[in-house]
């Protein structure tokens, strides 16, 4: 109790924040494996690993670089083809479909990554309303040009169409790999909790010692004022970049985790469009910028309220709306913030009342 | 006091899963004198439409069967969920349904939910019989089987069937290059025209970001003299091109597949724009068929409106499940993997007559789990299907 005292407060909340994930894993893996699980519940332990791992990675684009981004499902959809086209490739060449998968997960971070940089040169010029505009657009661009490619494979090598599948001109034995809309289909289920949890701590770590780095003051600096930041000779292009970067590669991750637990991959703007990428800004925005665990309770909760409001039957969509206004009125309104401070339960037991939110 | 909230749901939503969880085991016990159908489609979203037709369908059919005593005298008990028409969320609703102690699954509804349900059902040998996926992958599995045509029958039926009757020697087609459905069609349709001396002169794609607007795909067509336009999109985007092509003074003949099917039904639509229009599907409400007749007038009483092919492979993938479970002799007890074993043991023996099925020619169902029967075509004439 003493050591905790002694600890430095941002390690306190950090180290909150991984004992939180590692509890819920412990505590999820004992009922899966002793059999108390639902197969609803087992079948949403990596979705929900795969969206908590989205919300912290785009918190460090909105929360702590402070530019709002709205293509981060095209960076998922990157590492969810990237890894499964590799994946489909190596079928037979790798084995192991441990190492395969590893390498999988490798691929989709660094392709995500890199095209995280290319968008990042130009775009990150822009602030503000704009840079928002030029990712939204970036993240359908994604998308259609995915839903546009046929790659096929024979024993010549690879074949590229960009118009349908029979100009890919193949042998009888090739096999087509990406087929338009159709996707990618027949992808072996090789993502798991454990490997979704671990992807999950790999992130916080990424995450939340960049944030308490030189590096991360500098990228927070440029958040709370951009001019202040550069008269000290904090390099702008630089640092933002690097977040976003950063960002990106970990949302490729997530992607290669989604890719891997499903037999069909398409694009659809469900999945990997417009909706997504609001839908991961919305677990950012209402489990507070820069504030990681709440992004990843708000991720599960997310996720999981319309999964376990099933049991309603046809209003189960109207009633998750209500919902999340409702819990966004209540996180975040000053009104309510204002009395729930007033009522707070740490209020009676502490004197001081320590504001939480950022 | 936030993060106590937090903490406080979390544990909420643990404690919910968990008694979920418990209430399946006792249903499970509970429910061994009735057999579990399952199954699922979009009920919300923007498909909600078919999903919707395939539970009212399917419904129907299950209701009949109850009335008339059960599967060898086994009543059925059914089970419906929301997938969104979306993979992941496919998995979730095939999870809930195995909580609930599904036996046997009449689902999914579209292409992509059905591949990755297919996945689920083939780990843990559950028998799944899609009344609406039509892609080759969803039946790559054995335990898979199709109710309606795989999208290369329909587009290679469609080639066959212009090139037989003469229709045209000049083809345009418009598709949707982002729907798996609309290209898995026209990917089957270019190749067997080739094959048949079909010429086609004009490919126009849409996406389903930029699907309100064809003039650039008719005017394509018509500079380039085609006198048949294929259509394998949905009926939704056919009442755009109809009214476009109609303004542009632009009558060829136009021919498409069953996702046109339910063209008349739409909402301000003018069915004289429709008129002349072919399609290959294998239901038509007007038929004059008792059975059609029947399902129809039912489908109507029940939710006062006209039911589509989707309704109609439901309530005949209902009846396949009945017939392959009478003549394998399910019983109550057992368990979905044997269940699975008996009836796919089952499926390639038995031949149904359907209102989805041209009479006289039942459906049967190859080593793939395609099914095969003769597709019925029928032309719009005064606002109505008719056969041709």
């Amino acid at each position: 109790m003493k050591f905790m005292k002694n600890m430095n407060k941002t390690t306190k909340q950090n180290m909150m924040t991984y004992a939180m994930v590692i509890v819920a894993y412990i505590v999820f893996q004992t009922l899966s494996v002793t059999g108390n699980l639902s197969s609803l519940m087992q079948g949403l332990l990596v979705p929900l690993c795969t969206y908590s791992i989205l919300a912290v990675s785009l918190n460090l684009t909105v929360g702590v670089l402070g530019e709002l981004s709205l293509g981060h499902a095209g960076f998922m959809c990157i590492g969810a083809f990237s890894s499964a086209f590799f994946t489909a490739c190596m079928k037979d060449t790798i084995t192991n479909d441990l190492l395969r998968f590893i390498i999988a997960l490798l691929i989709s971070a660094v392709c995500a990554g890199i095209f995280g940089i290319l968008i990042g040169i130009p775009v990150l010029r822009l602030r503000g309303d704009y840079l928002a505009i030029v990712t939204l657009a970036f993240g359908e661009i994604i998308k259609n040009i995915i839903n546009a490619m046929y790659v096929g494979l024979d024993e010549n090598g690879f074949h590229f169409s960009m118009k349908d599948s029979m100009s890919l001109n193949m042998t009888e034995n090739g096999r087509i790999i990406i087929k338009g809309a159709q996707g990618i289909t027949g992808t072996a289920r090789q993502s798991n909790f454990t490997i979704g949890i671990i992807l999950l701590l790999l992130t916080l770590v990424v995450v939340l010692n960049l944030m308490n780095s030189r590096s991360g003051r500098a990228i927070m600096s440029i958040r709370d004022n951009r001019i202040a930041a550069e008269s000290v000779g904090i390099d702008i292009t630089k640092y933002k970049i690097m977040a976003f970067a950063i960002s990106a590669s970990l949302a490729g991750l997530a992607g290669c985790l989604y890719a891997h637990n499903l037999s069909s991959l398409t694009a659809l703007p469900k999945n990997f469009g417009y909706n997504m990428s609001i839908m991961i800004l919305v677990y950012v925005v209402l489990g507070g910028m820069a504030n990681m665990r709440g992004s990843i309770i708000a991720a599960v909760a997310l996720t999981m309220i319309p999964e376990l409001l099933r049991g309603i039957g046809e209003y189960r969509m109207l009633i998750y709306a209500i919902i999340m206004i409702v819990m966004m009125i209540f996180n975040w309104s000053p009104k309510v913030k204002e009395w729930r401070e007033a009522h707070s339960l740490k209020g009676a037991f502490h004197k001081k009342n320590v504001k939480e939110a950022k | 006091m936030k993060k106590f909230l937090s903490m406080s749901l979390i544990v909420a939503m643990t404690v919910a899963t968990l008694t979920g969880c418990g209430g399946g085991s006792t249903e499970e016990k509970g429910g061994a004198d009735t057999l579990k159908i399952g199954s699922m489609g979009p009920i919300t979203g923007g498909a909600a439409y078919y999903g919707t037709e395939v539970k009212q369908g399917a419904q129907i059919a299950i209701d009949e069967i109850n009335e008339a005593g059960g599967i060898n005298g086994i009543k059925v008990e059914f089970n419906f969920q929301d997938d969104e028409a979306d993979a992941e969320k496919a998995v979730n609703a095939y999870n809930t349904l195995k909580d609930w102690g599904v036996q046997m699954i009449v689902g999914a509804t579209t292409s992509d939910a059905t591949i990755s349900l297919a996945a689920e059902t083939a780990n843990d040998n559950v028998f799944q019989i899609t009344p609406s996926g039509s892609s080759v992958d969803c039946v790559t599995n054995p335990n898979a089987f199709q109710v309606c045509f795989s999208d290369p029958n329909q587009g290679i039926a469609s080639a066959q069937y212009i090139a037989e009757n003469k229709l045209a020697s000049k083809v345009a087609v418009i598709y949707d290059s982002s729907s798996s459905y609309s290209s898995g069609i026209y990917e089957n349709f270019a190749k067997k025209a080739k094959a048949e001396g079909i010429d086609i002169v004009a490919t126009g794609s849409f996406t389903a970001d930029n699907n309100t607007d064809f003039s650039v795909q008719l005017q394509d067509a018509k500079n380039n003299g085609a006198e048949l336009v294929f259509l394998p999109v949905y009926y939704q985007q056919a009442c755009i091109i109809l009214k476009q092509a109609a303004d542009m003074q632009y009558a060829p003949t136009f021919f498409g597949c069953d996702g046109l099917d339910g063209i008349l039904g739409v909402d301000g639509f003018d069915t004289a724009l429709a008129e002349g229009v072919m399609l290959l599907t294998p239901f038509a409400a007007d038929d004059m068929a008792q059975a059609t007749q029947d399902f129809v007038a039912k489908y109507e009483e029940a939710y006062k409106a006209t039911p589509s092919q989707f309704a109609a492979d439901a309530y005949d993938a209902v009846y396949v499940v009945k017939a392959a479970a009478e003549k394998a002799g399910i019983t109550a007890d057992m368990s979905a993997s044997d269940i699975c074993d008996a009836l796919v043991e089952q499926m390639k023996t038995i031949e149904v007559e359907g209102i989805t099925s041209v009479e006289g020619v039942p459906m049967k169902w190859d080593e793939n789990g395609m099914v095969d029967k003769a597709p019925k075509a029928v032309i719009i004439t005064d606002g109505a299907y008719k056969a041709m």
